[in-house]
């Protein structure tokens, strides 16, 4: 077989893999959304129940995102610039989500804050729900949301050095000032990536959340819970308008990848 | 340290603690319940097979996307992140809607031991591309040169010459993606119809002991699942480590 012939066919199998289990699944929900033309899918969007979901997905990124990513940057430059016992662990720890699975997480949470739970008593005592309600459902989107802008700024931390920081602070920055004029340009394209990748996550969580919010539609369903209900409900025109709206968010998330990528690189 | 702790580590130790609340024999009789072990078996095996069949596949297109050539090539490229970004129960629901049974294809696999894999696969498409690309782009294409100029075959330069530097990227893609099909859910709900004894895969066992309150149960095959994952992040930690060793 000639060099041209291998590298066709090579190139033929690898796109043939890509499309038969990639594109054309998600193509086809684009298709099958509008099947019936417009109307019906934006009316299956536009239901209080659609809309309430999607609005709570944002609020489980508006609240989990931000506050991962001030743990996330504390962090890395802990690991990173400290010298500090048990670092090990803390790495092995903050790898955990990637490695658990989603319904683990679930249970471990059902059981640390629900009722019968370890802190579930003294939170019952104050009038706290936390499973089977949104703090819950949160906590969850946390913890599955974790690592990212951790092992994002890592290696850029690393990269870096000291130098320029202790540059500053001879010349008199403080600690802080250090950070904001320093550090943080210096780590921003990395800490970007960290965040929309955390964002995606947090967006697609499904298994945590599905085990921690009792699912009430319309008050504890996201967005990806809300896909599973209508496909339950045989309602396919509603599981597929969401699934297509997340989807285009997925679609965009991936465009901000590759922007950030590049700029990364360069 | 005490934001880790409360959303991580304390809620882990919980599960371990839940399981063992009853003591060994109860945790042991747990996990060895038939349809537990069933459960259990089929995640192993079938993340094994979506690892391996990943080794391949993931290592072919990676090299297309690095070595070839060809129009669109960069919008390929960052389709491969796809499925980290997609929502899993959307990827489950996407591949229903081709491969299921109202597909337009006529190809039903809805509620079989193919449409596990099928699912798994979809998730764990990038790790092995993603791990073995950016290795290829390093490599220096005299070597493959030099072997041709010295009569080897095509075959015999992938098999002697880029195979060898390219498998510790492998084995670490294969090992995440082995460690994300073990776990995975969302994508699995839907289309594979959750039978007892035939496509019900671990996590969706757990899931379905939580629903039925045998919390317990639940925690204890939850602890072997953990404890498959803890073995393999220490495989990649320590492989990795002694990779980095060996470049100095």
């Amino acid at each position: 077989m000639s060099a041209r012939g291998a590298r066709l066919g090579l190139r033929t199998a690898a796109l043939g893999y890509l499309f038969l289990l990639l594109a054309a699944p998600v193509g086809l929900i684009f298709f099958r959304t509008f099947e019936h033309g417009l109307g019906p899918a934006w009316e299956a969007v536009t239901t209080p129940e659609a809309q309430h979901a999607f609005y709570l997905t944002f609020v489980m990124i508006a609240i989990a995102v931000p506050l991962n990513t001030v743990f996330g940057v504390t962090c890395a430059l802990m690991l990173v610039r400290s010298r500090m016992p048990g670092k090990a662990l803390v790495n092995a720890l903050i790898d955990m989500p990637f490695a658990v699975s989603p319904v683990v997480i679930g249970l471990a949470l059902v059981l640390v804050y629900g009722n019968d739970g370890w802190f579930g008593g003294w939170l019952t005592e104050r009038g706290i729900q936390v499973i089977f309600s949104v703090p819950g459902m949160i906590l969850a989107t946390i913890f599955v949301s974790l690592p990212f802008v951790v092992r994002e700024v890592v290696p850029v931390l690393r990269e870096i050095g000291t130098e320029q920081e202790q540059a500053a602070s001879t010349l008199g920055a403080s600690g802080w000032q250090t950070f904001r004029r320093v550090t943080l340009p210096s780590i921003r394209w990395g800490l970007t990536y960290g965040i929309v990748l955390a964002t995606a996550r947090a967006l697609g969580e499904f298994g945590a959340i599905s085990v921690v919010s009792g699912k009430l539609s319309g008050e504890t369903e996201t967005a990806t819970l809300f896909v599973e209900q209508r496909f339950h409900q045989f309602d396919l025109t509603g599981a597929y308008a969401a699934s297509m709206v997340l989807a285009v968010m997925a679609l965009t998330t991936l465009l901000a990848m590759n922007f950030l990528n590049r700029r990364r690189t360069h | 340290m005490a934001y880790l702790s409360l959303i991580v580590l304390i809620p882990l130790a919980a599960v371990v603690d839940k399981s063992l609340e009853d003591g060994f024999d109860t945790f042991w009789a747990a996990v060895t319940n038939e349809q537990a072990l069933a459960a259990l078996k089929l995640s192993l095996v079938a993340s094994g097979i979506v690892a391996a069949i990943n080794a391949v596949t993931g290592t072919l297109i990676a090299w297309v996307l690095v070595r070839d050539d060809f129009r669109g090539k960069g919008v390929v490229n960052s389709l491969i992140d796809l499925p980290f970004a997609l929502p899993t129960i959307v990827a489950g629901l996407t591949l229903l809607a081709l491969y299921g049974p109202r597909g337009p294809v006529g190809i039903d696999v809805a509620y079989t031991k193919v449409a596990v894999i099928l699912a798994l696969l979809f998730v764990t498409l990038p790790f092995v591309v993603r791990a073995v690309q950016p290795v290829l782009m390093e490599l220096d294409e005299e070597m493959e040169e030099a072997a041709a100029s010295l009569g080897a075959g095509n075959l015999t330069i992938f098999r002697r010459v880029i195979l060898p530097n390219l498998t510790p990227a492998i084995l670490a893609g294969v090992a995440l993606a082995f460690a994300r099909s073990v776990g995975e859910f969302g994508s699995l709900v839907l289309i594979t119809g959750n039978l007892p004894f035939d496509t019900e895969v671990a996590s969706v066992f757990i899931f379905g002991q939580i629903e039925s309150d045998r919390v317990i149960g639940a925690a204890a095959v939850s602890v072997v699942l953990l404890a498959v994952s803890l073995v393999v992040l220490l495989g990649i930690s320590v492989a990795s480590r002694r990779g980095a060793r060996h470049e100095r």
